[in-house]
């Protein structure tokens, strides 16, 4: 009987341990719905999400969160027209062209592209990037343009990674199937193999947006952080996260609220980032 | 009947790395006829096909030395490219592949590929190629189907019509039926019958009974040599070597 009881022991450990994440991310649910709901009642749906005013010190307070929702939207998709194009060749480029040799010294780069702490890549745009914009377009660098290459370079390494094995799952009977009509290695690559494989590079541009739109510590650096409607690429934008982030430390009673339930939009954007990724994912499982 | 040499393979050996893997083959595969390679797994036998195309240029550490001529031009020659060699001679493979996409643009994709973009000779060719591999009445209605959500007979016919669409002179077939039910294998074969009338054909089977009925000429390998090569009939029914003999009366392979 002893070892049944062992089985069952260790079933019983490996549930708790698959339940964890799941009570997790439902105490994450719970904290913020709670916290930020009632707020957005209060204070209206319509007045938070559309509202153009962020004025927590003003009396009467005003708590617009449009400005933030806009200013997450425009980085995010400068981001995606930066980092996408970008990632997306030079998956192609390691997964078919590239030598053994240069696969070996880019491979565990991008890899660590991927673990180099947020700060880190926020610090190296403000030295780097910033200057550079500011030469280019004035003001002080920081804004739109700047927040977009930033987080196009910090995307990088999603979409390559995902993109890479999705154009490595496709059958090679694909590829010699166009070889042997008589097309060159660049065009069967181009029209048969990379489009196989579309549905993985679109799961990894869903990911690589999920990503740029909670970045929060780098974005903080370059982003100008102005609460306003944003005016133009060159001028600076607040995001959802540092929002949260610049005021939450001296935030209270409503104020922290509303911080709380600029958490909960934010929530949403991503569950529903996330859904589109598994629609996407559902469908190519489909096929 | 003396018809010309499409091919003529001259003094060929074949290396993946160290291993010797086709041995001094000399073969001359005429116009027009179909010639069929058997011999048990691993004989060689879809390795010299792949030669014939230059699909082996695709894998690392293969090494040719000999000739092949096609039509008298050395298809390892300096000035022969190799894009137009497989425009020349098309290819069928074991597993049916077609693309992911459309029945019509499986079929458009080689002309597209060649220069073709008139809308109107994409659908003539289309339709010929379709026909001639003898699945334009399943599949007319239905172009825009993906071309993966049809059986796997149809789709190896989609692949051959898809050969057919450049308009090749050679049709190499690597063990075409091998994946497939008896029907959709019936189907083929008399599709290769067909064939012969305008294209030369080489077709690799594990099947020696496939190989009895569509050929014309037999080819015999075994561990990378080619044992016999004659008109099917004497093959089958006076094998000169003893070695053939044991194979087709199934003492091994």
């Amino acid at each position: 009987m002893k070892g049944n009881f062992t089985e069952s022991f260790m079933k019983g450990i490996f549930l708790i341990c698959a339940v964890t994440s799941i009570i997790a991310i439902l105490l994450m649910c719970i904290f913020i719905f709670a916290g930020g709901i009632p707020f957005i009642q209060e204070y209206g749906f319509k007045n938070f999400l559309l509202g153009t005013e962020w004025k927590p010190s003003n009396i009467p307070q005003s708590f617009g969160i449009l400005p933030m929702i806009l200013g997450s939207i425009y980085v995010t998709l400068g981001a995606v027209i930066i980092g996408v194009p970008i990632g997306l060749l030079t998956a192609i480029y390691l997964a078919k062209f590239s030598s053994k040799r240069l696969y070996r010294f880019l491979k565990p780069g991008i890899n660590l592209m991927a673990g180099i702490p947020s700060i880190v890549y926020g610090f190296f745009a403000l030295v780097v990037i910033v200057p550079i914009i500011r030469d280019v377009f004035g003001g002080t660098g920081m804004n739109v343009i700047t927040a977009s290459l930033l987080l196009g370079i910090m995307i990088l390494p999603t979409v390559i990674s995902m993109s890479e094995a999705a154009i490595r799952a496709v059958p090679n009977s694909y590829y010699e199937g166009s070889i042997a009509l008589g097309a060159t290695h660049e065009k069967s690559i181009f029209s048969v193999v990379v489009p196989a494989a579309k549905s993985g590079i679109i799961s990894s541009i869903i990911l690589a947006i999920g990503r740029a739109i909670g970045e929060t510590m780098a974005v903080i650096l370059v982003a100008g952080n102005q609460a306003r409607m944003p005016v133009g690429i060159t001028k600076g934008v607040r995001t959802l996260t540092t929002n949260i982030v610049i005021e939450m430390a001296y935030a209270a009673d409503a104020h922290r609220e509303a911080l709380i339930a600029t958490a909960a939009v934010l929530f949403v954007f991503i569950l529903i980032i996330n859904g589109a990724f598994l629609v996407v994912k559902r469908r190519t499982n489909l096929e | 009947m003396n018809r010309k040499d499409k091919i003529v393979i001259k003094d060929m050996d074949l290396y993946y790395g160290d291993f010797h893997a086709l041995k001094n083959i000399n073969m001359k595969i005429k116009e027009k006829y179909i010639t069929a390679i058997i011999g048990p797994s691993g004989c060689g036998k879809s390795t010299l096909l792949k030669s014939l195309n230059r699909m082996n240029d695709l894998i690392e550490g293969l090494r040719i030395e000999g000739n092949i001529l096609l039509d008298g031009k050395d298809i390892y020659g300096e000035d022969f490219d190799v894009n137009l060699l497989r425009k020349r001679v098309g290819m069928v493979f074991q597993r049916p592949n077609p693309f992911p996409i459309s029945i019509y643009d499986n079929i458009a994709y080689g002309p597209r590929v060649h220069g073709i973009r008139d809308k109107k000779r994409l659908d003539e060719i289309v339709e010929r190629s379709l026909r001639l591999a003898a699945i334009w009445d399943e599949v007319k209605d239905n172009l825009k189907k993906n071309a993966l959500r049809i059986s796997g007979g149809q789709q190896q016919r989609i692949c051959i019509a898809r050969a057919l669409a450049v308009e090749p002179e050679v049709l190499l077939m690597d063990e075409p039926t091998s994946a497939l039910d008896p029907i959709s294998t019936a189907k083929i074969e008399e599709l290769i019958e067909e064939l012969k009338r305008d294209y030369t054909i080489v077709i690799v089977t594990h099947n020696m009974q496939q190989a009895a009925r569509v050929s014309d000429y037999t080819a015999f390998m075994l561990k990378g040599d080619l044992v016999e090569y004659d008109k099917t009939e004497d093959i089958f029914s006076v094998p000169k070597d003893k070695r053939t003999e044991d194979y087709i009366t199934g003492r091994f392979g």
